[in-house]
């Protein structure tokens, strides 16, 4: 097991301690910590601590690592600091690269994020369902093209990239702004668990911390500086998903965004990368040939899995047509030139083909991708 | 002397007979009333003392005695003071002791001696029928609609003055003649025609109304979800003359009916903050709930979602059954409560449209749970409503048939339903139980094979087995076919809401 060295570890449990102190300096804002987490000890508890600051000092003098040490084992979690070469050594360019992650879950972060390339897929939390689809096929393609999917396991485009990239049977990394012991959402409980199983949970608090608006912020930068790629789905103007983008420009990484429409707020951010030069994502098939060049024989053989068959049918080509354009069930009459009846009935055979499938309100939306033969959740 | 005078209580929404005997002799003067009265039967002893003497009659200086018999049963309301009335005026000699034979006695008396309709008329009337009768006498505001009851004598009369006129023989009321509610004028009814698109909405309240199945709307405000549901009972066939007479019945008890034969099925819009007894009956003196004053009609929930957890939770059963059962301490008592459910929903909380949508996913999820598995499972079909787009709105014509048209097409499936279930007790298709379904619903091999596959892939409950068949059978006879075709079960499928299909993630 890998290990952390003492000042490491106490520099981690520090910025725990201190948290509440930062979040009340920053409390007003969303931005992050300007250069705070890069001073040193001792700075930053002068910075932040204010009258807490003869505390903090006691606390780093009294610091055991012997007994943090056994506090980070008890949460199921293991430290590794900066000087061990498992450390991932994308993270150094950051002028603020934590001294200490923590890392829960079976997978390997040196596999998953040093051996084998890894993506950054991140968006709104209010995602729209176009955004969660593409967000699907995206994580999905890239999953199985064994690629690892970083985000942040927050609701919406960061859970559906999770849920994809375990579908496509890759390795996801969750960077969390709390504990790796702390489920944050709490409704993604079920999710985290999944990611136990197979990929790594991580964070840069020590276990126990809850979240605080500061450390959103502060895990995008991790998240960004652990991958190749940053691809941004959904992200309004101003939003964390943005920071994210900005933080991978900052460091030399390719940025991707997902064009979103032109009228919706919630893609403002995302279509600006675009308009500043961001890489055109539109299929895993863009972030693999980014990866690897397109004339790799791992961008070749690691196609997307495709759809099933097409309907041969022209009528039930047409429904599934307008269901992929979203189309109400008015509009996908009017497009295929159905009475509702036989629409209906229609789209029952594209449902029991695994075209088509209706969410908790009976609304059609189309099927995602199949991979090796199983239709998507 | 002692009399005995016929009379009947409403209990729910029926009627049971009540003895009233009434002992007059000699002591103190004093009344007592005795046998489970409430207070409103006890205060009939001033209003019957009262009513009496105002009447130019006699009220016994002497010991007189009501027992309202079977004594263990509560009596409750002013229903009883026109059987006291007549009891007293029997046992003190005022009228013949023969007069009343074979006739039942209802009513209430106000202190001038003039009687004053009371509630359900027209269930005491079925009992008296039942209960082998010959002649009600009752206020003259009940003889209309007690008199639907055929094979009874009904009096309608209009003080006690006149009922003791009546029983001397010196005076005879007309007949009272049944009263019909006049159709409403078909120019001004809401007609389907009226609602620009809705399609869907109006295909599966079309198929909902031919075979008596539950539908849920979805769709934004301001889509038309109401008004499509207020169309309802215009394209639903008229209630049968047993049927009207139940609706009328049930909304008599209730003091909602006007005394005449209602001719349109019933439309219960209760508000999303109703209490779980006001949509299936009880209360101390137990009402019927909104399901019940919807029986043989439509029950409207809008904004099902909003309603409280456990008002939608108490709709299970009655919903299932077509009764309600109501248990009160001692007694256990059953409502009709055959109705159509049409319930309308947002398609999530924030009810924005889709493109402009805030809500995450937790809210979703949350949103959807509250209307998710019992009360899902029992939906027959879930359409969706969307807003009409601005062409639509200005354009002439809905391009949909008028309500007429499509009532016809109802009324001709509903037709092939009677046919195919005379004998039974179920009247249309969503009525049928395990075995109807199984013997009239029954699928060739290919179509089958289909249907199996969706129950063993998990998204199809046994019991939506059941209720897939029963739509398929609807649809089937919407156009006009015995054998259910593939086709049929295909759209059947398309309605019929698995009830924990996935949400997108």
């Amino acid at each position: 097991m890998s290990a952390a060295c003492d000042a490491c570890l106490r520099r981690g449990f520090l910025v725990g301690h201190l948290a509440s102190r930062i979040a009340g300096l920053l409390d007003s804002s969303r931005r992050r910590v300007p250069g705070l987490l890069s001073l040193g000890d001792e700075r930053l508890v002068a910075a932040v601590a204010g009258d807490g600051a003869a505390e903090a000092l006691a606390f780093l003098d009294g610091f055991d690592p012997a007994a943090a040490r056994a506090q980070v084992r008890a949460s199921g979690a293991r430290a590794l600091c900066r000087h061990d070469p498992a450390y991932p050594a994308q993270l150094e360019p950051l002028s603020d690269a934590p001294s200490v992650l923590f890392l829960a879950g079976e997978g390997d972060i040196r596999e998953a994020v040093s051996l084998e390339p890894s993506v950054a897929i991140v968006g709104a939390r209010r995602a729209s369902d176009y955004g969660l689809e593409v967000t699907r096929e995206l994580g999905r393609g890239l999953g199985a093209a064994g690629v690892t999917v970083v985000s942040g396991m927050a609701l919406g485009i960061d859970a559906a990239a999770h849920r994809a990239c375990l579908d496509g049977g890759g390795v996801p990394v969750a960077v969390l702004a709390c504990g790796t012991d702390v489920v944050y959402p709490r409704t993604n409980r079920m999710l985290y668990e999944r990611i136990l199983e197979r990929g790594v949970v991580l964070s840069e608090l020590p276990p126990g911390q809850r979240p605080f608006r500061w450390s959103f912020p502060a895990r995008n930068r991790i998240m960004a500086g652990l991958s190749q790629i940053t691809v941004v789905v959904e992200a309004a103007d101003p939003s964390g998903s943005l920071i994210t983008g900005t933080f991978a420009g900052q460091l030399g990484r390719t940025v991707g965004a997902v064009p979103g429409q032109v009228t919706s707020r919630r893609a403002a951010g995302s279509n600006g990368l675009l308009k500043d030069g961001a890489l055109f994502v539109t299929s895993p098939q863009d972030l693999l040939d980014e990866l690897f060049g397109t004339e790799s024989d791992r961008a070749r053989t690691a196609r997307s899995p495709s759809r099933p068959e097409p309907p041969a049918d022209p009528v039930r080509a047409l429904l599934l047509e307008a269901v992929e354009a979203g189309l109400g069930i008015e509009g996908i009459c009017a497009h295929a030139g159905l009475p509702v009846h036989e629409a209906r009935a229609g789209l029952s055979r594209l449902e029991a083909a695994g075209h088509v499938s209706r969410d908790a309100l009976g609304v059609y939306r189309p099927r995602l991708a199949v991979a090796d033969g199983r239709p998507a959740a | 002397m002692l009399a005995s005078v016929p009379t009947f209580a409403l209990v729910g929404v029926d009627s049971h007979e009540v003895t009233v005997e009434v002992d007059v002799r000699r002591g103190l003067p004093a009344f007592t009333v005795v046998g489970l009265p409430d207070a409103a039967v006890r205060e009939a002893r001033e209003r019957v003392r009262a009513a009496l003497l105002n009447s130019q009659l006699d009220f016994p200086l002497q010991r007189l005695t009501a027992n309202l018999a079977p004594a263990s049963v509560r009596k409750a309301g002013p229903s009883f003071d026109l059987a006291l009335a007549a009891g007293v005026l029997v046992a003190s000699d005022q009228v013949p002791a023969d007069a009343l034979e074979r006739t039942a006695v209802c009513g209430e008396l106000s202190l001038s001696g003039l009687l004053r309709p009371v509630r359900g008329a027209l269930s005491g009337a079925l009992a008296a029928r039942r209960a082998g009768y010959e002649r009600l006498i009752v206020p003259e505001g009940n003889a209309g609609e007690a008199a639907l009851s055929d094979d009874l004598e009904v009096l309608g009369v209009p003080s006690l003055r006149q009922l003791v006129e009546l029983l001397h023989g010196r005076w005879q009321p007309e007949p009272a003649t049944p009263q019909v509610r006049p159709v409403r004028d078909r120019v001004d009814e809401p007609d389907m025609a009226d609602v620009r698109g809705q399609v869907d909405a109006k295909r599966a309240l079309e198929i909902a109304a031919a075979g008596g199945h539950n539908v849920l709307m979805v769709g934004p405000p301001g889509a038309g979800k109401t008004m499509v549901a207020r169309r309802l009972p215009g394209i639903l066939p008229p209630p049968s003359l047993d049927e009207a007479l139940e609706i009328t019945r049930i909304h008599g008890a209730a003091g909602l009916g006007d005394g005449r034969l209602a001719t349109e099925r019933p439309f219960r819009a209760p508000h999303h903050t109703i209490s779980p007894q006001g949509l299936v009956g009880g209360g101390s003196v137990p009402r019927p709930g909104e399901i019940t004053l919807a029986h043989r009609g439509v029950l409207f929930l809008d904004e099902v979602a909003e309603f409280s957890r456990s008002s939608l939770e108490a709709l299970r059963q009655p919903l299932e059954d077509g009764q309600a059962q109501i248990v009160r301490g001692q007694r256990s008592l059953t409502f009709p409560a055959r109705a159509m459910l049409v319930a309308a929903c947002n398609p999530c909380p924030c009810a924005r449209p889709r493109e402009e949508c805030r809500c995450n996913e937790v809210d979703r999820l949350r949103y959807g749970r509250r209307l998710s598995g019992p009360l899902i499972d029992r939906i027959d079909l879930v359409c969706q409503a969307e807003a009409p787009r601005a062409v639509e709105l200005v354009s002439a014509g809905g391009g949909c048939d008028r309500s007429p048209a499509i009532r016809e097409r109802v009324v001709a499936a509903r037709e092939r339903q009677h046919r195919r279930l005379a004998g039974t007790c179920a009247l249309c298709n969503a009525d049928m139980d395990g075995r109807l379904t199984r013997r009239h619903a029954a699928l060739g091999g290919e179509v089958a094979e289909r249907l199996l596959g969706s129950v063993e892939s998990g998204s199809l409950t046994g019991r939506g087995h059941d209720r897939v068949l029963r739509l398929a059978r609807t649809v089937a006879d919407l156009a006009g076919r015995e054998r259910i075709m593939p086709d049929d079960l295909d759209e059947a499928l398309a309605y019929r809401l698995a009830p924990r299909a996935p949400i997108a993630a």
